[in-house]
């Protein structure tokens, strides 16, 4: 597969497809978090709609079930003015035979201008982006175990705005990093941003054994993995991963890496619990650190809808040709 | 071309906008100046009309017509208004006038935050190539540009004016 950047980027840098935030620069992923703060502050007039994507048609196109992420790339994209099609692919043409890319060049002839991919197969996004016609941008919306790029600068924009700065801070993710693409575009997001460490934590059967070669730092133990911590993301225990051997129960799990107050207590006092949501009670974290005072999980889903705007409208914009000239006045 | 001072013009238009204000009654005034150089000239223009509210700020990116010819301007600031612009009187202020498409779209954003009372646009200066009807209540100064000309203002203290 060619390199990703070559697809995702114009040849002078702007975005123009989403797929992954593996070798963004640090100036975009900025960019990115600053269109997103902007479009916070929109959010919080009466009028919550901008005109930027109006006349544009959106397709949101899910091989794979989700709900939140589905719903806050609808939400955006009615903010930002665009014509939504939500398609449940799962239950409709291909399970009647269609290939995908029957399905595409469908939707193409729709005279659609932006893709939203949420696929099982790691890579789909990409090859998408790389067999559609020019003029319509892929967002990736999660693709097998690679990559959730929306996912990963939400929590991005959740931890500057809480923290102030992504710069310096000691970032815990604790789970199932094996299986997560939340936490692979993470790792490459926090580490383009400047975080000063990133610790992953977790069974041995449950972390990727080149994770050291992504810049983060293995820990088997929550009491050393979250010592003076900033910031600690607790993933969710994918329960099918439980019946192939990967762990012994979710009681032992839960024992060992589920989030409770006293293992909290490990972190800074200031530290701040992220989630992406949905949250298993009890499996990877209580309900008193779920819905405590440092937890910013719901804060998360809202940042999510502002950070999937500033995507979206980057993405629409680097799928057009600038023309040269001076601002209107 | 000789440039005007600028800083002259703008005294000037502090006091024409002073006797607009009471000559219609604009009860309560809001200031809202268009990112960036509608700021400072909205700002200059308090040092002399003293307005109970400070400043409100309008950043149009996200109204511009043009974004699909020419994208999303990358440092999009956001703007800062008042909880509610309900009933008020609004002052709209720019640096520049021309296409008068930058006034459209900032008229667009003040009508999803409420209904005002009145808006009363104020622009320093109108270098004329309107495409759409719009025209300013009050301007400081109007230039006959060369074709392709454009000015630049420089700020915010002090407000300097060149040709670009």
């Amino acid at each position: 597969m060619t390199d990703p950047n070559t697809v995702q980027l114009t040849e002078d840098g702007r975005l123009k497809h989403f797929l992954t935030t593996e070798g963004l620069s640090r100036e975009l992923l900025t960019e990115i978090l600053d269109t997103a703060d902007s479009f916070i502050s929109t959010q919080e007039r009466a009028v919550k709609t901008v005109p930027l994507l109006r006349g544009k048609t959106v397709v949101n196109l899910f091989f794979e079930n989700s709900t939140r992420t589905r719903s806050t790339f609808e939400l955006a994209a009615k903010r930002l003015s665009a014509d939504i099609l939500n398609l449940d692919i799962a239950r409709s043409a291909t399970s009647k035979g269609e290939t995908l890319m029957d399905t595409l060049w469908n939707l193409e002839a729709m005279y659609s201008d932006m893709f939203v991919v949420r696929h099982s197969d790691s890579g789909a996004a990409h090859f998408i982006a790389e067999q559609v016609t020019p003029n319509v941008a892929i967002i990736n919306a999660g693709d097998g175990r690679h990559a959730h790029p929306t996912q990963a600068m939400l929590d991005m924009l959740t931890i500057r705005r809480h923290k102030g700065d992504i710069e310096g801070k000691i970032v815990s993710i604790v789970g199932d990093i094996l299986h997560s693409r939340v936490a692979r575009s993470q790792i490459h997001a926090l580490r383009t941003l400047g975080a000063a460490e990133v610790r992953v934590i977790g069974p041995g059967t449950l972390l990727p054994s080149d994770i050291e070669s992504m810049g983060a730092v293995p820990y088997y133990d929550m009491k050393a993995g979250l010592a003076d911590c900033d910031v600690v993301i607790m993933l969710r225990l994918q329960k099918e991963r439980m019946q192939n051997a990967l762990l012994p129960s979710e009681g032992e799990f839960f024992k060992l890496y589920g989030l409770t107050e006293e293992k909290l207590a490990f972190a800074k006092p200031d530290a701040i619990v992220m989630h992406p949501g949905p949250i298993n009670r009890g499996v990877e974290i209580e309900s008193a650190v779920a819905d405590g005072n440092q937890s910013v999980i719901l804060n998360q889903v809202s940042y999510g809808i502002a950070v999937r705007m500033a995507v979206m409208a980057m993405a629409m914009s680097g799928q057009q040709t600038p023309v040269n000239s001076e601002e209107p006045a | 071309m000789n440039l005007p001072d600028i800083e002259h013009i703008t005294q000037d238009l502090a006091e024409q906008v002073s006797e607009l204000i009471s000559e219609r009654q604009l009860d309560n005034p809001l200031l809202v100046g268009i990112r960036t150089g509608g700021v400072w000239v909205a700002e200059r223009l308090n040092d002399t009309l003293k307005c109970a509210d400070d400043v409100a700020t309008l950043d149009i990116s996200f109204y511009r017509d043009d974004f699909t010819r020419h994208g999303l301007h990358p440092k999009v600031q956001g703007s800062e208004l008042p909880d509610s612009i309900e009933d008020r009187h609004i002052i709209l202020i720019d640096d520049v006038i021309m296409s008068g498409r930058t006034i459209r779209a900032a008229m667009n954003e003040l009508f999803d935050y409420g209904r005002p009372a009145s808006i009363t646009l104020i622009c320093l200066l109108d270098i004329g190539r309107r495409e759409l009807p719009i025209q300013p209540d009050l301007c400081g100064a109007t230039l006959a540009l060369n074709d392709g000309q454009l000015v630049k203002l420089t700020g915010p203290r002090p407000l300097v004016l060149t040709l670009a």
